[in-house]
């Protein structure tokens, strides 16, 4: 099979997502497509799986011209996509999600048995009104008789059950072909996400895909399940599937793919091969401009201890304890990196350090102050600034400007306010100058934060924060689904604050990020700390063991 | 929508406008520019009145059968019975200065009620209570404006802060169970709906507060001194009804504009009714701030319960509230949660009502029209789906959400 975008233009108001992309994918290929985010990467997609509809140009599908309506047709048509967000029932099986949608029944459905019974029960309910608006006799005979009836649904409905055996063999066999090993009975809220994700590439192999899409696949794996993520692809495509692997990671394309795409800003502006590519090419070509990969920083000099972190426990909000008993000190100077699989509780700790989740037990101490049980407020005004795992739920509100956003935490404070009235003119003098010197781009500081792109709101919440100079910077996923560009610049600054004396605990689930920036390695996993080292004494194939909960 | 998209890692699979998630902002208008939060609304009240003028002439039969006769003298008399009913209505409203006068008068509790519902909206809650809220200040406002005997310029006041406290306990209650034990706000408000007033039934019939010698639930009479003031009792026109009440609604609205966008107080109000995430993240006491907003929603409820009370009746009755704490949800979606936008809302339904007056005097057209037109703004206003579907309103929102991933 042969799919091929001609000329695909998408326009939303006031912005071309895509412009004149031409594409074609092949069985038995993989094609890597690359591109920051924000490229257009995710639209082009989704305008192959129908979610969209091309304002200009044409899918052609083994050479002839095809409207794709929505995802059913593009499904019809034997296109398969995978999203980065899985779309599965945590409550069912893996067979149950399988079928979701297509199940196989164990008998076909006989309409009219069920017509049948819907008139004969109606026609019972009108007896039993008319019995109790006036007739009286023959109540009883009424209720026998709807009882009847309803057993006789109760029976219809058993009759047209889903056929779980047949769901399970399918998923077994494709299992089996494919080599994603999986128990199809298991519920897919126990299974860990790598499993979650071969639970979606069979249900899209059991909807007949000839060219799946996989979008962002690798964010959510750790580096182990990558591999087996790679091994899954090749058999794929040994089994005649078009591959498009959609991913903003260079050193995965260069890996896996037999051609490479490069989209910036909506269009095609490079093809190339493995072979004839190397990383620092495609960053530029990514980028548009020449980047620089690695963070460049001096040995660091820890001074004193800054926070200390002693015996803590924390329980999530369904009262499971995450966090076990993790003892650890950050000093002056320094970067600590907490490695780890999203889900470990590093999410937790970083909460209960910052005052936004009561710890069970244990201690947090910055700078000699027991901030323990302290409120996010007094935790902030002791000096702690906070760049939140999730800047748009947690770091941003995100109608308010970005004037109101950068005085978000420091509002009650002088020159922002003295207590009671805001000093607008003063805020965005402030909010100006940070803008500036941060480098975000936005048309004016009035905007709403929700007009920024992800790289730019980021930058908007680093420039809060930085622009204290507190003690102690507690930074979750800094860098996470963002630009290229913007990671490089929020790298400099987070060295740049250690440089200027600050302690510095960073939380992150990109590996490479971990190596790039620490100065001592913490591991997290299942709550606990379980490993201690330096980027200088690890690989990032023994992190991802620790991670993973292996002991080395 | 993507203001509410987790993480944000990367462009999500945004569904075209018409399959939208409902999203409670886009209702409440909280978090829009003020050029697309007017759009809306003055479409509504369009496609409001286009609907009124349809109902107006398919509810005549005799018209309705001079369509098969005569179908161009039927038209004629279709837009001359329901460009009658209209200028009607707008002269009743605005015609002269009687009409002003009742349009104002009607407005004011209407703005205060919907100034009540619009601070909750910004907090992020919805005040269903500000029925509730006004009889319990209204009555407050009346115990105080009979048993107290001092003069008019500390008894006015007086009466009326009464009124604004007893809104406020009452608003802070579900407040308080909201932040203590999570009880829903929606749940709780509408229930102490009830209570109150029942509750008012039930007192005005007390020895205390019942008027002597009689067996109807009515209060005693508030003292001279603590009436309102009319605002044109100079001109000795006994239909002139405008009273203090008015300027008490518009300064309230001041007020409550100052205190939105001006002061700390506004500040974490409006990030907590739009990310209470983000403001327990920024340092704010997002319970405290749900009992804060709602006992000052409440108060302003009160407020528009004293204007009934110390403005016109002179007294409370079991009806004295006459639906417009209700009334007040609709403004303020009208109104898009914004003071302003509640004061224009507020003189609109005002101006509605007196013209409905004498729209049902001049034509004979009932004045439950008049209701059917406030009800259908509010379906429109709640559907901005539908009002842009029909006017082919393009959503700015796409725009947003893709321009967010392109940098």
């Amino acid at each position: 099979m042969e799919l091929e975008l001609r000329g695909i233009t998408k326009r939303f108001p006031g912005v071309i997502a895509n412009e004149d992309v031409n594409l074609t994918v092949r069985s038995g290929e993989i094609l890597g497509l690359l591109g920051e985010n924000g490229a257009g990467k995710s639209t082009l997609m989704n305008i192959m799986y129908g979610l969209y509809s091309a304002t200009e140009g044409e899918i052609l599908v083994d050479g002839e011209i095809r409207a794709f309506e929505g995802p059913s047709d593009a499904i019809a048509a034997g296109i398969g996509m995978v999203h980065q967000h899985f779309m599965l029932v945590p409550v069912m099986t893996v067979a149950e999600n399988v079928v979701l949608g297509v199940e196989p029944l164990k008998q076909k459905r006989t309409p009219w048995v069920f017509y049948g019974l819907v008139v004969a029960t109606l026609g019972v309910l009108f007896t039993m009104l008319f019995n109790l608006f006036g007739v009286q006799e023959g109540i009883e005979g009424g209720i026998v008789a709807l009882l009847g009836g309803f057993a006789g649904l109760v029976w219809y409905l058993h009759r047209d059950a889903l056929d779980i055996a047949e769901s399970r063999r399918e998923v077994q066999e494709i299992s089996a072909k494919y080599g994603l090993a999986v128990d199809p009975d298991a519920l897919i809220e126990d299974l860990p996400v790598g499993l979650q994700q071969r639970v979606e590439i069979i249900k899209v192999l059991f909807r007949e895909a000839e060219i799946i899409i996989f979008d962002e696949p690798t964010s959510v794996l750790t580096p182990q399940e990558v591999e087996e993520f790679f091994g899954i692809m090749r058999s794929l495509q040994d089994a005649g599937k078009g591959v498009v692997f959609i991913t903003h990671k260079l050193n995965e394309i260069n890996e896996v793919c037999d051609r490479i795409t490069v989209l910036r800003r909506g269009k095609i502006v490079g093809e190339t091969t493995p072979e004839e590519s190397t990383e620092q090419g495609l960053a530029e070509m990514m980028v548009g401009r020449p980047v620089d990969l690695q963070v460049h920083k001096t040995e660091a000099d820890p001074g004193d201890v800054v926070l200390e972190v002693q015996h803590l426990t924390v329980d999530d909000d369904r009262g499971h304890t995450v966090v076990r008993d993790v003892s650890f000190t950050v000093r002056s100077g320094e970067i600590v990196g907490v490695a780890g699989i999203q889900g470990n509780g590093q999410t937790e700790l970083v909460e209960a350090i910052t005052g936004l989740r009561p710890g069970i037990s244990g201690t947090t101490v910055l700078n000699g102050e027991d901030i323990s049980d302290g409120t996010p407020r007094h935790v902030h005004d002791a000096g702690v600034a906070h760049i939140p795992e999730d800047r748009q739920r947690m770091g941003l509100v995100l109608p308010f400007t970005v004037t109101e956003n950068v005085i978000l935490n420091t509002y009650h404070l002088e020159p922002f306010s003295n207590g009671t009235v805001v000093d607008w003119p003063a805020s965005r003098a402030v909010a100006r100058e940070l803008i500036e010197q941060y480098d975000v781009r936005t048309p004016s500081s009035e905007v709403p934060a929700s007009t920024l792109s992800g790289g730019n709101q980021q930058k908007v919440i680093v420039a809060r924060e930085f622009s204290r100079a507190a003690p102690l910077v507690v930074a979750s996923q800094p860098t996470r689904g963002i630009d290229v560009g913007s990671i490089e610049y929020i790298h400099e600054r987070i060295v740049e604050q250690r440089d200027n004396g600050a302690a510095i605990l960073i939380v992150s689930t990109e590996l490479d990020e971990i190596m790039a920036l620490s100065d001592r390695i913490l591991v997290m996993y299942e709550g606990r700390i379980v490993a201690e080292t330096t980027p200088g004494k690890t690989t990032t194939t023994d992190l991802g063991l620790y991670m993973a909960g292996a002991t080395v | 929508m993507s203001d509410n998209g987790s993480g944000g890692d990367s462009e999500k699979p945004k569904r075209e406008s018409n399959q939208k998630k409902l999203n409670m902002n886009d209702i409440t208008g909280v978090g829009t520019s003020w050029t697309r939060a007017l759009l809306v609304p003055a479409l509504a009240l369009l496609t409001a009145l286009i609907v009124g003028a349809f109902i107006i002439a398919v509810s005549d039969l005799d018209l309705l059968a001079l369509w098969t006769s005569n179908p161009g003298q039927a038209l004629a008399d279709t837009w001359g019975k329901i460009s009658g009913a209209y200028s009607a209505m707008f002269r009743g409203a605005f015609g002269d200065l009687q009409g002003w006068s009742e349009t104002l008068t009607l407005a004011a509790p209407l703005i205060l009620a919907g100034l009540s519902v619009a601070v909750g909206f910004k907090a992020g809650l919805f005040n269903i209570g500000a029925e509730g809220q006004m009889v319990i200040g209204g009555l407050t406002a009346v115990v105080i404006g009979f048993s107290l005997d001092v003069p008019g310029i500390i008894h006015v006041p007086l009466a009326v802060l009464g009124g604004f406290i007893g809104g406020f306990v009452w608003g802070a209650i579900p407040g308080l169970l909201r932040a203590k034990t999570g009880a829903h706000e929606v749940i709780t408000t509408i229930m102490l709906n009830f209570v109150a007033l029942n509750l008012l039934t039930y007192l005005l019939k007390s020895s205390a507060i019942q008027q002597p010698g009689r067996d109807d639930a009515r209060s005693k009479l508030i003292q001279e001194t603590a009436r309102l003031p009319r605002l044109l009792s100079f001109m000795d026109d006994p239909r002139l009804r405008v009273h203090l009440g008015i300027l008490i609604a518009l300064a309230a609205a001041g007020v409550v504009y100052w205190m939105l966008f001006k002061t700390t107080l506004g500040f974490e109000i409006r990030a907590v009714g739009a990310n209470p995430d983000a403001s327990r993240y920024a340092g704010m006491n997002v319970l405290w701030l749900y009992v804060a907003a709602m006992g000052l929603a409440g108060g302003l409820a009160g407020l528009a319960g004293v204007n009934p009370t110390l403005g016109l009746q002179y007294r409370a009755t079991p009806g004295f509230s006459a639906a417009i704490g209700f009334d007040a949800i609709a403004l303020a979606l009208l109104g898009r949660s914004h003071p302003l936008g509640v004061v224009f809302a507020g003189i609109l339904f005002g101006a509605l009502r007196s013209g409905g007056q004498e729209m049902q005097a001049a034509t004979g057209i009932s004045i439950d029209l008049v209701l059917v037109v406030g009800a259908l703004i509010v379906i429109f206003i709640a559907a901005p789906a539908l009002i842009r579907s029909i006017y082919r309103v393009k959503t700015d929102d796409v725009s947003v959400s893709i321009t967010k991933g392109i940098a």
